[in-house]
């Protein structure tokens, strides 16, 4: 058992694992492949339970012969019952995976943690990344604790919180005038010409391999069951295909007996290039020039992985949906005020798409849900100012009884 | 119109090895052609039934050709048309 190659997702062309990310053949993305064969399911399942408290415990189901060694691992976040939301939104049995509880505060400290352990494998002395924020965040933090020299590119107008939560890390933290998507252009060119190891261009294809760790752990957490849906939000669609690549890889294997869950993706209105194309019915996504929300961390118009995404939902029959700024703060709230998590624009998404779901009446009330919640609240703190009133008051009692009346007292 | 049309290094084999080529073309469509005139084992890697793989894209002069006119869009002289993968970010 072990990893064993690259291979292209389209033509199935095999290459040496190395920091290549694109079929010289058809240009197609490159995919890790592992040979499985001989694996005892149990014998798995017990060395995973034996394991770290985090993504080393699947270290088998990674890319690596051996587990790295990171002096600061991501993973084993809470996977929390949501009864509260689950009555407000008229649904049976819910789960909220809080990604945010990571070193970092989202779920990017894990596709990180993959890539620069490789990055560190292969003897890169710089990596970097072309990031919404999150990703920034991830990086320079984890380069920082391996000591490793760090570029990392945003575009410029991004949330303060997010480049203050970059650039204190030491790294070199490049503002793009432009969109994600220039940033990401941009990069794509300078890993052609720079002998750096750049998270989620020439590493991609291992990078996106640290996404399947949201799945091992849900099942895991779930007690070894598969739930019945996924909602995830969709930025450049990688995510959201890989944590059903783990819940595949896991059944067909054995370790888990199950279906692959119901896949819905969740996207910002102002910039949905998938769920418009699941809309249209086709798989080709038009890119979005200018996006337009306050869900900066999913502002990509152009998801590369954005066709898989779409293949996905609708394989399991899933949906690929979109909501508004106002859904999206509103789903941030009703989140925080049924389960104490406060998430950013990311999850208020997510929270949005679920219920809008489970509005229309798409869920069936027997069924297990899961919700990925991939980032923190503080991350994105203008996203609501609005949403509540600080009741400011003299330290008097008659001037909170003028405030709240004899509220709360016992008679 | 004479442009220089930048090959990224996963098809530089299909080039000799060359990541810089002037072509002659008025349009994008044109300078690629002229590029896999000159490389045949190019068209079928990075084009299918005439249009672009999915995974391709095509700037002119950092512009994205998918918000101009596609493989239509004009090209002026000195311009440089870049060909890199999508698979990148997220």
């Amino acid at each position: 058992m072990a990893v064993e190659s690259l291979k292209c997702k389209e033509c199935g062309e095999s290459y040496p694992l190395e920091a290549r990310f694109v079929c010289e053949q058809c240009f197609g993305p490159l995919e890790v492949a592992y040979d499985f064969s001989g694996l005892d399911p149990g014998e798995a399942r017990r060395k995973i339970q034996a394991g770290s408290r985090g993504i080393w415990r699947y270290s088998d189901f990674l890319p690596f012969e051996s587990r790295p060694a990171d002096p600061l691992e991501p993973g084993l976040t809470p996977l929390v019952r949501a009864d509260r939301l689950a009555e407000r939104l008229g649904l049976g049995e819910l789960w909220i995976k809080n990604d945010a509880a990571n070193p970092t505060h989202s779920f990017k400290d894990r596709v990180v943690a993959v890539a620069i352990a490789k990055a560190q494998e292969l003897g890169f002395e710089t990596v970097a990344c072309a990031s919404t924020g999150n990703l920034a965040n991830a990086v320079a933090a984890k380069a920082a604790a391996v000591g490793l020299d760090s570029y990392v590119f945003v575009p410029a107008d991004l949330e303060e919180q997010k480049l203050l939560a970059t650039g204190i890390y030491g790294t070199k933290l490049v503002g793009i005038r432009g969109t994600y998507d220039d940033v990401n252009r941009l990069c794509t060119e300078l890993s052609q010409t720079h002998p750096w190891a750049f998270v989620n261009v020439n590493l991609r294809p291992y990078y996106s391999e640290g996404s399947k760790t949201l799945a091992f752990e849900t099942i895991e957490q779930l007690g070894w069951k598969v739930p019945d849906r996924v909602v995830a939000p969709i930025a450049s669609g990688s995510m959201f295909t890989k944590v059903a690549k783990g819940m595949r890889d896991w059944i067909e294997l054995g370790l888990v007996e199950g279906e692959l869950p119901t896949f819905c993706g969740a996207q910002a209105l102002g910039c949905s290039p998938v769920a418009t194309a699941f809309a249209e019915g086709t798989d080709v996504c038009k890119p979005e020039r200018r996006p337009d929300t306050i869900a900066k961390s999913l502002a990509i118009g152009d998801p590369a992985d954005g066709p898989y995404a779409i293949e996905l939902a609708r394989d399991t029959g899933g949906v690929i949906e979109s909501v508004t700024d106002d859904e999206i703060r509103e789903g941030i709230r009703l989140l925080a005020e049924t389960t104490g998590v406060f998430t950013e624009t990311a999850g208020g998404v997510t929270v949005g798409v679920l219920t809008k779901l489970a509005e229309s009446g798409a869920i069936g009330s027997d069924e297990r849900v899961v919700a990925y919640i991939t980032g923190e609240g503080l991350k994105t703190l203008d996203a609501n100012r609005e949403a509540f009133r600080m009741h400011e008051i003299e330290p008097s009692l008659d001037a909170f009884e003028a405030e709240f009346g004899t509220a709360g007292v016992s008679a | 119109m004479s442009v220089t049309v930048k090959i990224p290094a996963q098809l530089r084999a299909a080039t000799g090895g060359e990541g810089e080529l002037e072509v002659e073309g008025s349009t994008v469509g044109e300078a690629l052609d002229a590029v896999f005139d000159q490389h045949d084992g190019l068209r079928e890697r990075i084009t299918q039934d005439g249009d672009l793989r999915r995974f391709v894209n095509v700037y002119v002069s950092g512009e994205d050709i998918r918000f101009q006119d596609g493989l239509d869009t004009a090209v002026s002289e000195g311009d440089e048309v870049t060909i890199l993968p999508a698979v990148a970010g997220g």
